[in-house]
């Protein structure tokens, strides 16, 4: 070897190495590379290293849910997790507050040129760390490279497939007057935290994110109240509002929520203050809303109360019978108002 | 750097619980044998009232109303079809507040302009056009600034900053005005009938307490300095009404934590060196003397208006809107044709449903269906003169 070529190889090579290139989306030995490097030493297991163009994930009993979600978080690290904790995170909650166990995720990755391969190896290692947390498969796969300027950094597509045992139903329909209403925790810190990082990016802030894999969770709490547990819903985007006016409005009834029993971190408060944002329409990724029968919400609250997602648990309102569905808040000074449904995108890409 | 402490939740005043408050509210309001409107010019009152319940907590007769304190609501049409007009010019970064995005004019939003491909920034202070006008040396960098005394100073120093580093490329569109002229133009005006005024915490903590005094002198009025929670108002409300019972008229700062008498002499001090007093126009108002801050001649050099030659189109309230009806607190929004008809936060046609501080926004968002509450949620329309 020349000495010219040996200072042009590394050259060559840390670029090849460094960042998202369009070969590596082409399907030839790079794509190989690629996923070889960067993907499947973080994610490997039995039925994604047969490679097969299609999973076989076996006989199952119960009934299958299906969901899919897309994640375009912008920036793609944020307090407290990243796009791929948030993309398994979110599926698995998806199928969890259906009342199915989660069975396999199928990924999708479309990478921006030029993307550094480090953080897409942050991203993966996050994918399989949570993919863990939660007891889950990653069981297929896919990965696309786009031009320079055609997409922002990394977005990812997750497909979630799950069993729900034979006798369980959660349905809005089932809510009836007198159910009591349970929250797992302090509201608002994802969109927050999402906010904060892209808008304020000078503002040091302890708000972090709630990302997390709610299965464990809500399987307790099933396993705690049966079918007493009437409905379950992760409040995402559109926050507490949308999913309770939502919620009013599909079941027909009121549905009643008590300000003073629905945590906000200080440090969240203030910074949706700052924002001009409501806490209630805020986005969460770590929180589950409980519609469940009187005679069991006291046992449901204790299971979730001894779990450590649901530590911060409380009875945050209660259902009534209504001529036409609404929410109402009673608020922390004793007066009442209306909650309705964020009217839009209050905070463009938070997951 | 700036860092966010985490702070203790909002209390009232600490010598009395909400409970307190609310006692010695009633009872000062049983004590008065007619209905009286009391008026907040302060859009984050607004806000803080509906998003608390606290209209639900008056006594009936008493009427808690919304003046012109939404600095995006007070904004001339005439202004905001100019802050359009600069973003068509070549080569030109409009920078802005979020809240001025989706201010609909004759010629679409600001939003729209910018998906059609115009440099609009959102900015959180006015030193971010600031940094932005440096890393752009190719491109003209406008600040688009409106708001009342608080937000002013930040432009002032802005102004300032692009003068000590010989910022060639920055200017200025300033839409700034003042609380104080608003409010005695709208008692002049006698459109509306009011009986006391809560005073913003957030612009008395600017300018303080005392320049409020000729309301006092000359329209007999009490008036009370409020803080920003929901409790700091309730506190001001019940002595506000304490006060319309003994027949006082006084002014009084229920807010020393923040506020004093002579206000910040930085932030005054500012203003002053950087802006005038100007007869400025407002949606629906008109011209009022004295009511707005320009640059003063030194730093014309700075204005954006003069650097482009740009002249203020005539002012036209879009067809059906009464926003200017309702920043006086002349009208409620229910009383317009268009809210929550054609008119909503999606599709607004007014800023008052535009702004997260206008007052048709916070009646789509917390008080849309009145009807459906025992308690009077909203603010009735009891008094009218």
């Amino acid at each position: 070897m020349t000495q010219a070529n040996s200072i042009a190889a590394p050259a060559y090579s840390a670029l090849k190495r460094d960042r998202v290139l369009l070969a590596h989306g082409g399907g030839g030995q790079l794509t190989d590379e690629l996923l070889a490097d960067h993907v499947f030493p973080h994610i490997s297991n039995r039925i994604l290293d047969d490679l097969l163009d299609a999973s076989d994930l076996g006989r199952q009993s119960g009934r299958l849910a299906f969901t899919i979600d897309s994640f375009v978080v912008q920036p793609w690290q944020f307090p407290g997790g990243d796009v791929g904790r948030l993309a398994i995170a979110g599926t698995v909650n998806d199928l969890a507050v259906t009342g199915a166990k989660p069975l396999a995720i199928a990924l999708g990755v479309i990478l921006a040129e030029g993307f550094p391969l480090a953080n897409l190896d942050t991203v993966m290692n996050s994918v399989a760390a949570t993919a863990k947390e939660a007891n889950v498969r990653i069981a297929t796969g896919d990965t696309k490279v786009v031009g320079h300027g055609h997409a922002d950094g990394i977005y990812l597509i997750t497909a979630g497939v799950g069993t729900i045992p034979t006798k369980r139903r959660l349905n809005p329909n089932r809510v009836r007057p007198g159910d009591k209403l349970i929250l797992n925790g302090p509201i608002g810190e994802h969109g927050l935290a999402v906010m904060l990082a892209r808008e304020m990016p000078d503002v040091r802030s302890v708000v972090t994110s709630d990302v997390a894999p709610l299965n464990s969770l809500t399987e307790a709490l099933l396993a705690a109240g049966g079918n007493n547990v009437t409905f379950m819903r992760d409040p995402t985007r559109g926050g507490l509002s949308g999913l309770c006016a939502d919620l009013a409005q599909r079941a027909n009834l009121r549905v009643v929520l008590e300000e003073s029993q629905i945590l906000v971190h200080p440090a969240a408060r203030h910074a949706a203050d700052m924002l001009g944002l409501d806490p209630l329409d805020i986005a969460n990724e770590g929180k589950v809303f409980v519609a469940v029968k009187p005679r069991a919400a006291e046992k449901v609250l204790r299971a979730m109360k001894s779990h450590p997602l649901g530590k911060d648990a409380a009875i945050v309102g209660h259902v009534e019978a209504a001529s036409e569905g609404f929410c109402e808040l009673h608020t922390q000074i004793g007066g009442r108002r209306i909650v309705q449904k964020p009217y839009g995108e209050q905070l463009p890409r938070i997951c | 750097m700036i860092a966010i402490a985490p702070q203790s939740l909002p209390t009232s005043r600490s010598h009395e619980t909400i409970a307190q408050t609310l006692d010695r509210l009633r009872s000062a309001a049983a004590a008065i044998d007619r209905r009286i409107s009391l008026m907040e010019v302060c859009g984050t009152h607004t806000m803080s009232a509906f998003r608390s319940g606290l209209h639900s907590l008056l006594p009936d007769n008493i009427t808690l109303l919304s003046g012109p304190g939404c600095p995006v609501c007070v904004t001339a049409q005439s202004d905001i079809d100019l802050l359009l007009q600069f973003t068509r010019i070549p080569n030109v970064t409009l920078c802005t507040y979020g809240d001025m995005l989706r201010v609909p004019s004759r010629n679409g939003s600001l939003e729209r302009a910018r998906a059609n491909g115009a440099d609009i920034r959102v900015i959180y202070s006015t030193l971010d056009a600031i940094a932005i006008a440096q890393q752009n040396p190719e491109k003209q960098i406008v600040l688009g600034a409106v708001g009342f005394e608080t937000t002013a100073p930040a432009t002032a120093a802005a102004v300032l900053q692009a003068e000590a580093l010989n910022l060639p490329n920055f200017s200025v569109f300033a839409s700034h005005k003042r609380v104080v002229p608003a409010m005695m133009a709208l008692l002049e005006s006698g459109d509306v009938h009011v009986d006391g005024f809560l005073l913003p915490g957030h612009v008395s903590a600017i300018i303080g307490v005392e320049t409020y005094r000729p309301i006092i002198e000359e329209f007999h009025l009490p008036c009370v300095v409020a803080g920003f929670e929901e409790a700091h108002m309730a506190a001001a409300i019940a002595t506000l009404a304490e006060l319309i019972r003994d027949n006082r008229i006084d002014l009084l700062n229920d807010y020393p934590e923040a506020v004093n008498s002579a206000g910040n002499p930085a932030a005054l001090q500012l203003l002053d060196q950087v802006f005038q007093p100007a007869d400025v126009r407002w949606r629906a108002l008109g011209v009022i003397p004295n009511s707005g801050l320009a640059l003063r001649p030194q730093y014309a050099t700075f204005d954006a208006q003069r650097r482009f030659n740009l002249q203020a189109p005539l002012d036209a309230e879009p067809p059906g809107c009464i926003c200017g009806r309702v920043i006086t607190g002349a009208a409620t929004p229910h009383q317009c044709k268009l809210f929550a008809t054609a008119c909503t936060p999606v599709n607004p046609i007014g800023p008052c449903m535009v702004s997260s501080e206008g007052t048709c926004q916070a009646w789509f968002k917390y008080a849309r269906f009145p009807a459906r509450f025992s308690g009077s949620l909203v603010p009735s329309r009891g008094v009218q003169s």
